[in-house]
């Protein structure tokens, strides 16, 4: 049977009727992609539109997003949430990816001695599991055992101690920070890899125009890296709009001091599953999974049909 | 040349600049190894000394050792990372073939269905996983774990090795054709050792997320038997918070493999993320 596919296959090959091979080459992969993620994933958003009543789930419409939204336990949970996401989002905007392309630039200088050791070094945050970061972090940052204090002694900066992660105004900043801490290394790789596939001849025309250093930083080489920038910016934006481990780790799934932490997953997840004397509520759970899901879509085409579109492609 | 344009000042703070970053990354890494093998009094006192003859204790290791089963949580992670690596692998390459070689109604779409995955996080369809998994009785199963990330690494893997598979010859898979081999094995014997390399780089890919993972162990398999190591950890730590030289060895103890892992292949995956550009 193979054999004779094989023969129709090279004679004629638009005009073989069924090519089962195809099939067979197709199928485990789609199979279990559609299983466990596209059903699942169409059934929560359907479940977003459903409420248990007395063990029967009923059609109610849009009256869970109602619910979420203007509900006054709810929508204070919710939009603090969100409200927190959206800043956990722009420090990592603001502080990781600006630290990664700095550290991309510095390591791309042409001959730089011990540019593997930064990079490997500077890389393996990044591997370690949240639960390790969080945990290495909550000590490191503990008044119990003094690190943190004792450093900022040796610069004289003492004062400026307090236990962040306790406090509702500074917690959430610092649980930002050791994400970023964590991550700095993707966007480091991407900018990097994309900075040394700039031509040399692009730089050494530049440089006969007599653009270096800074200069050329910011007038050549700033402009064709534009587009990996974009990509780190999509990629910054799934993983934090979707991020639970870290917070839950350092903050517990309460995401302390005082709610000050929540973010999405978080909230999501002590929906779900319930916490002390709360019980899980599976609709509501979907319906802020839904929300979820529909921040992320709408971030992502924004990506695809604004951004990336626009972006000059340059070719070399 | 190169060295000419940049004058001595400059590059030693080049230097200075990354060698202050590269203490940022590694010191808490090296804290916590360091102080895993203190005694408690030393710990508090000179955190910021390495272990001495006079400090060295191995107390918290056989705390950890002796109360939390971390030989069976590792165990359980390699089974689950390794069984869904395999599986994303097969199956990526399987339909990254299909993708790249034939072309039949619906290919595109396909592919594009395929690429969804990329950017939607599985995690959002966690209510429905859990109602599937409980449905099928495998909770608790460390087979729930496996499906889940291979429905996770899939999207990715078929992407890139598509994108790499488009870059075999037409040439032997024609000759191989002529030889009479099979579509099955054109792909096995002369499609798959060729795309080798961009098979290290999806297998790296996708183990990190995995062996990181604490949500879907948390959800889908928190069971004593099928805890990963890092919902052991997790577990583990927040019972002995107050044993500062049993937290610290567990993390250290969570550290190493990867740490292990990393030495040995971190040229390999950083080739991969920089895809070929790094000289």
């Amino acid at each position: 049977m193979q054999g004779e596919q094989m023969e129709s296959d090279v004679a004629m090959p638009r005009r073989q009727p069924i090519r089962w091979h195809i099939a067979v080459f197709l199928a485990p992969a789609v199979l279990v992609y559609t299983a466990i993620m596209i059903l699942p994933l169409g059934g929560t958003l359907f479940l977003s539109f459903y409420k248990e009543v007395q063990g029967v789930e009923v059609f109610v419409g849009l009256d869970n997003f109602r619910t979420l939204f203007g509900n006054e336990r709810w929508a204070a949970d919710f939009w603090n949430a969100l409200k927190n996401n959206v800043i956990f989002f722009i420090i990592h905007m603001l502080v990781q990816n600006p630290i990664g392309v700095a550290l991309a630039a510095l390591l791309s200088i042409p001959k730089l001695r011990f540019a593997g050791f930064y990079r490997t070094a500077i890389f393996l945050p990044t591997l370690l599991s949240f639960v390790i970061v969080g945990f290495i972090w909550k000590l490191i940052l503990s008044p119990i055992w003094g690190v943190t204090p004792y450093l900022l002694s040796l610069v004289e900066l003492k004062f400026l101690f307090a236990p962040w992660l306790g406090k509702p105004g500074s917690a959430l900043i610092a649980v930002s920070l050791i994400s970023v801490w964590q991550y700095v290394g993707i966007p480091m790789m991407l900018i990097y890899a994309a900075l040394l596939n700039i031509p040399d001849e692009v730089l050494e025309a530049a440089e006969c125009d007599g653009i270096t250093g800074w200069s050329q930083f910011w007038k050549i080489k700033l402009p064709l890296i534009l587009p990996s920038i974009g990509i780190i910016s999509i990629l910054t934006f799934v993983g934090n709009f979707n991020a639970f481990d870290l917070i839950y780790t350092v903050q517990g799934a309460l995401a302390g001091p005082d709610g000050s932490t929540d973010i999405l997953g978080t909230l999501l997840y002590r929906t779900f599953f319930g916490f002390q004397l709360q019980l899980g509520d599976r609709t509501m759970g979907a319906t802020i999974a839904t929300v979820m899901f529909l921040i992320i879509l709408a971030g992502v085409s924004l990506y695809l049909f604004g951004i990336q579109r626009r972006m000059r492609r340059y070719q070399f | 040349m190169a060295n000419a344009r940049i004058s001595r000042t400059r590059l030693t703070f080049v230097h200075v600049a990354l060698i202050i970053y590269t203490i940022i990354a590694l010191f808490p890494v090296v804290l916590t190894i360091m102080n895993s093998f203190k005694t408690r009094n030393d710990i508090f006192r000179s955190p910021l000394t390495p272990p001495l003859p006079s400090t060295f204790s191995l107390t918290g290791y056989n705390t950890v050792l002796g109360q939390g089963d971390f030989i069976g949580y590792f165990q359980n992670s390699l089974i689950v990372t390794v069984a869904s690596i395999f599986c994303v692998l097969l199956f990526g390459a399987m339909a990254a073939f299909a993708l790249s070689e034939y072309r039949f109604r619906g290919n595109l779409l396909m592919g594009l269905y395929l690429a969804l995955g990329i950017m939607i996080p599985i995690r959002l369809g966690t209510i429905g996983i859990l109602q599937e998994m409980v449905a099928l009785n495998l909770v608790n199963t460390l087979v729930s774990l496996v499906l889940v990330y291979t429905a996770q690494g899939l999207p990715l893997a078929v992407f890139i090795l598509s994108e790499f598979m488009r870059t075999v010859s037409d040439d032997l898979k024609s000759a191989g054709r002529i030889d009479g081999l099979s579509e099955y094995a054109i792909f096995f014997r002369l499609v798959l050792p060729l795309v080798r390399p961009a098979m290290a780089t999806v297998a790296v890919f996708t183990m990190i997320p995995i062996w990181n993972d604490l949500w879907f162990p948390l959800i889908l398999a928190p069971g004593e038997k099928t805890k990963t190591v890092t919902l052991g950890a997790q577990t583990f730590i927040g019972q002995f918070v107050t044993d500062w030289n049993a937290v610290l060895s567990a993390l250290s103890l969570a550290i190493f493999p990867v740490l292990v892992l990393y030495v040995l292949f971190s040229r390999q995956l950083i080739r991969g993320i920089t895809a070929g550009a790094v000289k």
